[in-house]
């Protein structure tokens, strides 16, 4: 809402933007009209496409993708029109787009509707991917996502919309491209990713009573990826486990993994965990959903078995 | 007639510019000495330069696979287009691009596109910006027979008449999506027809004649400046050349007669502007034989331009990916 105000060239689109079916843009309609908070067809390819038209010629869309894998009903459009068009124009389109959208299982959605979809936009040169954890990091990463000059992807997940904590007032930015220590210890490095942050915490907490100190550290950005700030606590606890609700095979874990063994396996004592979802679509029924996602005891066992 | 001398000759000046452009392409492409998929649009000039002449300057395009006739109806600068198709540094996207995807924003050309229909949404969301913030912009875009077939036309012409945008969508029907004829593979014998669906006008166009495509193109600006909404015009016409250059070598068999490209032919979109022309009396034939050499001319130069021109550094290859 602050970012529409300060500038005119926002505008918001999606299905049930209007009504904020998803909470998201609650109070908007009435403070900026149906122009400006626009509520759209079922037509994710022609909507994601048209904020990128938008863009080119001189605006700055939010574009809503209700639910993440709605995302692949746009593919083209964003893997190869927004990603692409600023570089194959050599570099005369602009295309400050932000796409957001609720990632993630939150109980009993069944795969269509949980599923951890970043990791299929990863490896597309010309997109920003973000993933907060919280409140306070949405916000700021949020603003900041608007205001970039590229197409930047915000990923929230579908479990935190229910959670709260203290959001600072006002201006406040968190830098694309920059990760939080969200907990300091010296014993392990447990990188953890949007919702799999609380998660992380708790289980740090529990561990401390037996002496364990981890460090958890939330990227916030996965494109580009802070490679600094994880070098600097795996500098420090020579552990590392990373945990990652995305499915195993080709997650976001596994690209962290492998550039922390390129560029710091002599830091390395032990090999580096991932924990993430099984790879298996995620499933609807709730004991098999909680079977296939990262869980605290997963946690703790990774943990546990990088310090030996 | 109620179209100037001046323009006329303007007309007249970018479709011999297009002709002659596609021919060098189609040339140099055969002798090997230009990279890639070329895709032509000989025969379709009247098509591209009836719209892009009712345009202004200030109005945005969006354009296809077979896009070098809309870039030169909107002002393309042909030197510029053709370092782009063979690559080099001085090329529209500094060789990033290629024939597909040459774009010119400061002309209101928003890209090219190789994905057939990824064009018509992006064309739709420059109409919502000219429509947000108010400009009086029009967007004409650009795409073929085939891409009517694509979801993004169905879910862009919805898009465009519930949000009364100002938008022209031009289908250019030329017979053909690649080697399948249009009428095996689409439900309407006219796509102008599908407008219905969507509530808003729809017409079908004689393609090849340059005047007409004018006339129904600032009928539809009109209409889309004053609040009205978009269009869909379907012009007919036929491509006279391969889908793309070189197709002989790959495909195993015919998909169109002789006899049919031969009876196009007969209906050239440049004969067909000389001939009203000269029958009205507007202008003589050595007006327009001078217009003709010069636009032979600029494709020479153009096609020096590119040869002279270096290529892009390796360490090029890292920039323009982020602003
Ligand atoms: C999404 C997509 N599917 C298929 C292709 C391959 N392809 C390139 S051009 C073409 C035919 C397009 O036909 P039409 O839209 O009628 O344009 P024309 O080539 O006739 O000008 C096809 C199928 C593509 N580029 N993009």
């Amino acid at each position: 809402m602050e970012e529409m105000e300060r500038d005119p060239s926002t505008f918001i689109m999606g299905e049930d933007v209007a009504l904020s079916a998803f909470g998201s843009t609650r109070g908007l309609i009435e403070r900026f009209g149906a122009e400006r908070v626009r509520d759209t067809p079922i037509s994710e390819a022609g909507f994601v496409g048209a904020a990128v038209g938008a863009a080119m010629a001189g605006m700055r869309p939010i574009c809503e993708i209700e639910i993440a894998p709605f995302i692949y009903c746009a593919f083209d459009q964003i893997v190869n029109q927004a990603a692409k068009l600023r570089y194959m124009s050599g570099g005369q389109a602009r295309l400050p787009i932000t796409f957001r959208t609720l990632y993630g299982a939150a109980g009993g959605a069944a795969a269509q509707h949980s599923e951890t979809v970043y990791p299929h936009l990863l490896p597309v040169p010309g997109l920003k991917i973000v993933a907060p954890s919280g409140p306070a990091d949405m916000k700021g990463l949020l603003k900041s996502a608007i205001r970039d000059d590229n197409p930047v992807v915000v990923f929230e997940h579908a479990a935190l919309g229910r959670s709260r904590e203290e959001v600072p007032d006002g201006d406040v930015l968190v830098p694309i491209g920059k990760a939080s220590v969200k907990r300091a210890g010296k014993d392990v490095t447990v990188v953890a990713i949007g919702a799999m942050v609380p998660r992380a915490i708790a289980v740090a907490n529990r561990l401390a009573a037996d002496g364990i100190e981890a460090e958890v550290v939330d990227p916030r950005t996965l494109a580009p990826l802070d490679e600094q700030t994880l070098l600097t606590s795996l500098g420090k606890t020579n552990r590392m486990v990373i945990v990652d609700e995305a499915h195993l095979h080709g997650s976001a874990a596994s690209e962290i993994a492998a550039t922390m063994v390129e560029k710091g396996f002599d830091l390395l004592d032990a090999p580096i965990r991932r924990v993430a979802a099984l790879d298996v679509p995620i499933p609807f029924s709730r004991p098999l959903e909680a079977a296939v996602l990262p869980d605290e005891r997963r946690i703790e066992e990774a943990i546990r078995a990088v310090i030996g | 007639m109620d179209i100037g001398k001046e323009l006329v000759l303007e007309m007249y000046r970018k479709m011999h510019r297009i002709r002659n452009f596609e021919q060098k392409i189609k040339d140099l492409t055969t002798a090997g000495e230009i990279p890639g998929f070329a895709h032509v649009s000989i025969g379709e000039e009247a098509t591209a330069v009836g719209v892009c002449s009712a345009l202004r300057p200030t109005d945005r395009i969006t354009s296809t696979h077979r896009g070098h006739g809309h870039l030169i109806a909107k002002g393309g600068d042909v030197a510029r287009m053709m370092a782009e198709i063979y690559g080099k540094r001085t090329g529209y996207c500094k060789g990033k691009g290629g024939s597909m995807h040459i774009a010119d924003f400061s002309l209101g050309i928003l890209g090219a596109n190789g994905i057939v229909g990824g064009g018509i949404p992006i064309a739709t969301g420059s109409a919502l910006a000219a429509k947000l913030a108010k400009t009086g912009e029009v967007t004409a875009c650009f795409f073929g027979d085939g891409a009517a077939n694509e979801g993004t036309f169905h879910e862009s012409l919805n898009l465009a008449s519930i949000w009364k945008l100002p938008v022209i969508y031009i289908c250019e029907n030329n017979g053909f999506g690649e080697f399948t004829p249009t009428a095996a593979v689409t439900s309407v014998k006219d796509i102008a027809v599908r407008a219905k669906g969507y509530d808003i006008p729809g017409y079908v166009v004689d393609g090849n004649d340059v005047f007409e495509v004018y006339r129904h193109t600032s009928e539809a600006a009109a209409r889309a400046r004053a609040g009205e909404g978009p269009t869909l015009l379907e012009c007919k016409t036929y491509r006279w050349e391969g889908h793309v250059v070189g197709e002989g070598a790959f495909i195993s068999g015919k998909y169109r007669t002789e006899e049919e490209v031969a009876r196009w032919k007969a209906r050239c979109p440049i004969i067909a502007l000389e001939k009203a022309v000269l029958e009205s009396g507007m202008l003589k034939r050595d007006e327009l034989d001078r217009v003709a050499q010069q636009a032979r001319e600029e494709v020479e130069a153009a096609v020096q331009f590119a040869r002279q021109s270096p290529l892009p550094e390796p360490s090029e290859a890292n920039e323009d990916l982020w602003i």
